[in-house]
This record gives structure tokens, C-alpha cells and sequence, in this order.
């Protein structure tokens, strides 16, 4: 019995031990600011694309923190923001888990972050108080507007990626089907017998259920908030649910005989491309290669490729830093 | 409209009480107030709600259990190293299991809260009846008692301390998590405390004052009950 005892407890506390050294060794990889990159200078890719990004030893005097906000499109631009400046020369650190826009941007102007990547769209209705619908439809007039803005606030933001996101609501196609939805008009007088899920936010939000509810007069059976990290599931558990996804969500491409979105006809969601957000100070110490560097790796990231990789990252699991290191390497940024 | 940037809010406490009582403007609600006592009320009560829903799923299923073992003695190291590890897991990604598995909702927040609270409930009770002087058992047992006498008369009366103890602990550990709630389709007052982009920095604050207040008019609750069960023998004495 004794022996029996001394065993399950030491065999407990060998256990205990086991899941400590994976816990620290778990935190150790998301926090080391260059794990990703080395591995993206093998020999082989090269001489398609936007040209390498060629680094200046100048640069290495400069310590850049990239940030970003907390889900997987947001960690996959700032790994390759991150990794991209580091092929410049500069020393990047990262902190890719921000949270909300409000916290993202409290860090730039409090300087713990250099800048994050911010969709032009959430920098208006957001930050600057603009209606949904009074967001600009063309990408460059609405980065011009936010840029401006911006300036107001001793911040600057650099010109936008060519790809656009914006929220959507979405369904399973059975669902589409059932009750012939195709745009977001359609739910009229069919709403009232699906439930919406959405994050908790978008309950009060003009560019969420605020505004499906003020701009299309729709009224949802229910409204029920969960994480944004469920907003499949919850499709795929019931039956007659919407749920707001992202434009570009990888499942969408991946699925599309399982989910639909809703065409958003009265523009309650607006679309927005990605600009990097900073401070004049930031930009005047790291020199003319921060935005050259950022607006150059940029070029290439199209809705599919956004698709894509966000698909390695939340259907195939692998881990933002390594897809990021590969995309960069195979359009011929690094390597 | 442009320079909103500058008056987002800070918090301050001042800020946060205006938010509980009246409702307040917000950047993205397209000009529909937030907060206010209304609202408060009705999030308070949803997180009472699934706090005590919860806390009777922990105690119906720790507290028998623990009570057996504790009163046979039985699997010591067993029932508290299962306390030890039950602490060990991560509710969100409870929660997010069970979304898949049964569905959002209080039914799904109650039962990952209630795990959260089953280990301080079993390990106390399981330590508190365990400990119990032998002798007195002894005693109660020449006296003729049943076991289950035994139990309800000697053991739990001499293990109230600790067992509340652990009773305490669990509920103060469910109504803190419960703030997580409303990522899996239960609105509690962490819907303040989550969405800092449209309640703001004083919602935020608000929120976390209100959680700490209901814990601690929880937590005063419980060592009230706690008196009434305690026997008059156990009680501290004035030194």
C-alpha cells in the first residue's frame, strides 16, 4: 500500500513536471521574436513576385515591436509584417495578441507597439465615428480619409493591402436553400425564425446587429453572442442560425458547398483593406525602409492568399509563424 | 465627427459609476446608448443565475463522493490529487469543447463553471471528514450510531470549516469565471468587461467592480451560513 502510494505520487508529480515544461515551453515559442525567420533563408524560390527584400545594415540599430490584434488573420499579418521588417535589417519583436482595436491603438500611441495592422474600415466607423454607410467603397479614398484623420492625432497609417475584409453574414448552404437567401434583404420576414450569432460586441454595434436591425429593419429570433472562434461551430451544431463570419474566412473557399454568405445590399458591413497604423516618430527613427519594407510585402496578399493562409493556420494548424516564413520565401520576399 | 480619437474615455471611477447608473454614449453603437441600471440589474442577475446553477451541479456532484471517501477514509491521495488536476483545466477551452459538443448557452457555461468548482468542494470535504478525530468517532460508534449517524451527527458538524472552506472557495472561483459566459451565448456582466469597444474603459472598470462586489456580498453570505451550521463548541473564542 505505502509503495503503491510513493509510486501514483511520483508519478503524478512526473506528470505535473511534463505538462509545466510544455506550458513554459508553449509560452517560450509565441514570445521568442524571430523563431519563424530563420528558417525562411534556404536557397531555393526567389525571382518571382515583388523582388527580395534586400537588408540594410543601418537598419540594425532599430528595434521595431509589431503588434496586432487577437485572431488568426491579424497574427498571420503581423508575422509577416514582423518577419519581413527582419529581412530588412531591423530587429523585430512581436506582440501579436492584442485584443481589441481600442487596445491595439492605445499601445502605438503609448509607444509599446511600433504599429499593427488595422483594416481602414474599423479606423473610421471606430477610432473616428463614421456611419457604415458613409465608409468609402474604393480602398485608396478610404485610406486618404482615415490617413487624415489619423494626422489629427499625431499617428500616420501607410497605403492599404489589396485585399479587402469585412464582416458577413453567413449561413450553411441547407439553410441558404431552405428560405432562398441570397442577399441580406432576402431575410426579410424569414429572420424572425433564425438565431444570429455574432461576438458579443456585435450586439450593439452599428456594423453588426445594430445596424442589420436600424438599416434592414430586420428583428432575429435571437441574438446570441460567443466567441469569434465558434462561428463555425455554431453553424455546423443547429440548424435555421447565422452567424457573422469574415470575408475571408478560409472556410468559405475551402467549404463552399457548406456555407454561403449573405450579399450585404445596403452596405451595413463595410469592406476594408488593411493599413498599417503608426506614429510620425516611429516612421522619422526607423527610416524609409520601414514602409518601403511594409508596403512591398504587402503587394501579393490578395483575397486568395489571405484565404489560403489563414487555411493552414486554422483548418491545418500550423503554426502563423512557419506559414508566414514559407509565403514570404515562396513570393520571393526572402530566401 | 472626426477626433473621437481624443475623447475616448479613460477610466475612472467617477466614470464607471455614471456608467452603471445612466447609459452612456458609445463610438460604434450608431448613436444607441449602453450601460446603465437597467442593463446592470439584468446581467447581475443572469450571473447569480448561473452561479448557483452551477454551484448545485458542483456540490451534487463532489460533495457525496467526498463525503463517502472522506468517511471510509478511502483514496486519499486519489481524491486529492483529482481535485489538484480538475483545477488544472482551462475553461475557455472547456467551453469551446462543449460548444461543439452540446451547444452554447447557460446549460454549457453552467457545466464548465461547475468543474471549476467541483475540486475545492471534493478536496475540502474529503480533508474535513477525513481529519476528524478517531476517538470521537469511536465514541459516537460505542454509543450505537449508524454510520450514516455518524456522518450527519459527528463528522460533518466537526468538518464545517473546512468544508465551507472549500465551498467558499469554489463560489468565489465560479462567479469571477462567469464573466467569461458571454463567449458562449450567456450574457453575464463580463459583456462589459469583454467588449472594452463599445462600453468603453469605464464600462470595463464598471464591470469589474460590480464582479467584485457580488463576490464579495457572496462570499459575506456564505460565512453567515457558515455561522449558523458551525456548533457552538467549534467557535473561536475571544483571547
Amino acid at each position: 500500500m505505502r509503495l503503491n502510494q510513493t509510486r501514483l505520487r511520483m508519478a503524478i508529480a512526473m506528470l505535473l513536471a511534463l505538462a509545466l515544461t510544455l506550458a513554459l515551453a508553449a509560452c517560450g515559442s509565441s514570445d521568442d521574436s524571430s523563431s519563424g525567420s530563420t528558417e525562411a533563408t534556404s536557397t531555393e524560390g526567389g525571382d518571382e513576385g515583388g523582388g527580395a527584400i534586400v537588408s540594410n545594415p543601418d537598419n540594425s540599430k532599430v528595434t521595431l515591436t509589431v503588434g496586432s490584434k487577437n485572431f488568426t488573420e491579424q497574427i498571420i499579418l503581423g508575422e509577416i509584417y514582423a518577419q519581413a521588417l527582419e529581412a530588412a535589417g531591423y530587429k523585430v519583436k512581436k506582440d501579436l495578441n492584442l485584443g481589441s482595436e481600442t487596445v491595439a491603438l492605445k499601445n502605438v500611441k503609448a509607444g509599446t507597439i511600433s504599429g499593427y495592422p488595422e483594416y481602414v474600415s474599423t479606423a473610421l466607423t471606430s477610432f473616428f465615428g463614421k456611419e457604415p454607410e458613409e465608409v468609402p467603397a474604393d480602398a485608396t479614398e478610404a485610406y486618404e480619409e482615415a490617413k487624415a484623420e489619423f494626422e489629427k492625432e499625431n499617428l500616420t497609417a501607410f497605403p492599404p493591402t489589396p485585399f479587402a475584409s469585412a464582416n458577413a453574414v453567413g449561413t450553411t448552404v441547407a439553410t441558404a436553400e431552405k428560405y432562398g437567401l441570397e442577399t441580406v434583404s432576402d431575410l426579410e420576414g424569414v429572420s424572425e425564425k433564425l438565431t444570429l450569432y455574432g461576438s458579443p460586441e456585435c450586439r450593439q454595434r452599428i456594423d453588426c446587429l445594430a445596424g442589420l436591425e436600424k438599416l434592414y429593419g430586420l428583428k432575429f429570433k435571437k441574438f446570441t453572442p460567443v466567441d469569434i472562434g465558434l462561428r463555425y461551430t455554431v453553424l455546423d451544431k443547429g440548424q435555421n442560425n447565422l452567424s457573422i463570419l469574415f470575408t475571408t474566412d478560409p472556410q468559405l473557399a475551402a467549404e463552399s458547398d457548406k456555407y454561403v454568405i449573405l450579399e450585404d445590399d445596403k452596405k451595413v458591413f463595410p469592406a476594408g483593406n488593411v493599413i498599417w497604423v503608426t506614429t510620425p516618430k516611429v516612421v522619422e527613427e526607423a527610416g524609409p525602409d520601414y514602409e518601403k519594407t511594409i508596403v512591398q510585402v504587402q503587394e501579393g496578399l490578395n483575397l486568395e492568399v489571405v484565404q489560403e493562409l489563414g487555411a493552414r493556420v486554422e483548418l491545418e494548424k500550423e503554426p502563423a509563424a512557419r506559414v508566414a516564413a514559407e509565403y514570404l520565401e515562396a513570393a520571393g520576399y526572402t530566401g | 465627427m472626426s477626433g473621437l480619437l481624443s475623447q475616448l474615455p479613460f477610466a475612472s471611477i467617477d466614470g464607471a459609476i455614471e456608467f452603471i447608473f445612466e447609459p452612456q454614449y458609445s463610438n460604434v453603437t450608431g448613436g444607441n446608448k449602453v450601460g446603465g441600471i437597467d442593463k446592470v440589474v439584468e446581467l447581475t442577475i443572469n450571473q447569480l443565475q448561473v452561479t448557483v446553477i452551477s454551484l448545485a451541479i458542483a456540490l451534487a456532484v463532489a460533495l457525496p463522493f467526498a463525503l463517502y471517501l472522506g468517511h471510509k477514509h478511502k483514496f486519499e491521495t486519489l481524491a486529492i490529487a483529482f481535485g489538484n488536476a480538475g483545477r488544472g483545466i482551462p475553461e475557455l477551452a472547456l467551453i469551446a469543447f462543449m460548444a461543439a459538443a452540446i451547444g452554447v448557452g447557460l446549460l454549457n457555461v453552467a457545466i464548465a463553471l461547475a468543474v471549476l468548482g467541483i475540486p475545492p468542494i471534493l478536496t475540502n470535504t474529503f480533508v474535513g471528514i477525513h481529519q476528524v478525530d478517531r476517538a470521537a468517532v469511536d465514541a459516537a460508534r460505542g454509543m450505537g450510531m449508524t454510520e450514516f449517524e455518524i456522518l450527519r451527527k459527528v463528522e460533518i458538524p466537526l468538518a464545517i470549516p473546512t468544508l465551507m472552506g472549500g465551498i467558499r472557495g469554489a463560489t468565489i472561483a465560479i462567479v469571477a469565471t462567469a464573466t467569461i459566459a458571454p463567449l458562449a451565448g450567456y450574457e453575464t456582466l463580463g459583456d462589459f468587461i469583454i467588449n472594452e469597444n463599445v462600453y468603453g474603459e469605464n464600462g470595463v472598470l464598471a464591470g469589474a467592480i460590480l464582479v467584485a462586489l457580488l463576490a464579495l456580498a457572496l462570499e459575506l453570505a456564505l460565512a453567515g451560513i457558515q455561522r449558523l451550521l458551525t456548533s457552538p463548541g467549534l467557535k473561536p473564542r475571544p483571547a
